[in-house]
């Protein structure tokens, strides 16, 4: 823990206001970095040696106003220090510097971002559709995507139905207030 | 004079001969050596595997020819989940299978999708080709496919196999 209070101090020295961290939450640290930034500080954390980009993954909150996340998760292999990396992105303007030249692992984790949330990297050198096929007109993890999906058609490559949820899906009830947040299983107003 | 059996005749005078139908006798060896194109996709396909291994032995009903040409094979197995990208794939080999040829979907997500109702997953591979036996189970034991291959085989000797080669040969 001592080591990462100097790097936090390090580093916002370095990148007055552009970085908050979170307070420390079951021995994780989380910084929260403005976008504009993002490039700058995790080359300066590889530098520092955070040599291992374990995940890179993107949240949607839908109806908050940065609505996607985008998260790093990195690890410095010679002190097992980990930290996370956050920045959020807003939906109009969503696209981010790609890391693909700092951690070459980034290159399937952005293309599975982008296929599934519509955020696109700029600078990566492949930036197409990996677990959809290509020309697949949606981004179906977005929270306005039903789960079952909408019916598409691609004559040759692949087409899409709806799938018969029938009242699904059948999860175990959480509490009340967690509902609200799965539209995924009511039908959403936009649609 | 030959003793009161089934097939009346002396085998020492007359050799091993067996009086039979044509149709009959098709049937019977298309059954007992049905070489399956396994179309593993997932999990399915390990107790496929299982299958094929010498505890479950598929090869006692003639289908331990795996063979992973679908042109040299004549039972489509589709063993696991098959999701919108693949299913076209799955469709093409099966197109690619000469005929007879027959499709077993094994497990809950051939069948009708299985657990997964959402938009990557095709509900069933039967919305694409015809499937003759369909065997339940999320993975199903090894028994349960080597119980939907013996179906599949008392299906098979009941075709009228003689009729359809003969409509083949007039047309």
């Amino acid at each position: 823990m001592a080591d990462l209070t100097a790097l936090n101090e390090s580093f916002t020295a370095r990148f007055p206001s552009k970085i908050q961290i979170r307070p420390l939450f079951r021995g994780e640290t989380t910084w929260v970095v403005e976008r504009a930034e993002l490039l700058q500080v995790l080359t300066a954390l590889k530098e520092q040696g955070f040599d291992l980009l374990i995940d890179l993954s993107t949240v949607d909150n839908f109806g908050d106003e940065p609505r996607f996340e985008i998260v790093y998760e990195l690890c410095q292999l010679s002190s097992n220090q980990n930290l996370r990396v956050k920045s959020f992105i807003s939906e109009d303007d969503n696209s981010v510097s790609s890391v693909t030249s700092i951690w070459a692992t980034a290159n399937w984790h952005e293309r599975e971002a982008y296929d599934m949330m519509g955020i696109l990297f700029e600078g990566h050198p492949d930036l197409r559709r990996i677990l959809m096929w290509e020309g697949y007109p949606f981004h179906p993890l977005k929270k306005d995507f039903p789960l079952e999906g909408k019916a598409t058609e691609m004559p040759d490559i692949a087409f899409s139905r709806p799938a018969p949820l029938e009242g699904g899906p059948f999860v175990t009830a959480p509490s009340d207030h967690v509902i609200e947040r799965e539209p995924r299983a009511r039908p959403t107003e936009l649609i | 004079m030959s003793n009161e059996s089934e097939i009346n005749y002396n085998s020492k005078v007359e050799g091993n001969i067996v009086l039979t139908t044509l149709e009959a006798s098709i049937n019977w060896m298309r059954q007992n050596s049905l070489w399956p194109m396994p179309m593993g996709l997932a999990c399915c396909a390990i107790e496929l595997m299982a299958a094929a291994s010498s505890r479950f032995d598929i090869s006692r009903f003639g289908a331990e020819v795996m063979r992973f040409s679908p042109r040299q094979s004549d039972l489509l197995i589709v063993a696991g989940t098959v999701t919108y990208k693949m299913a076209l794939a799955t469709k093409r080999i099966y197109d690619q299978m000469p005929d007879p040829k027959w499709v077993i979907a094994m497990g809950a997500c051939a069948s009708t999708g299985g657990m997964y109702r959402s938009y990557a997953v095709l509900q069933g591979i039967d919305n694409l080709i015809p499937v003759d036996v369909y065997i339940s189970g999320c993975p199903p034991r090894p028994e349960a496919l080597l119980e939907g291959l013996m179906q599949l085989q008392k299906k098979i000797s009941k075709e009228k196999s003689l009729s359809t080669l003969k409509q083949e040969v007039a047309a």
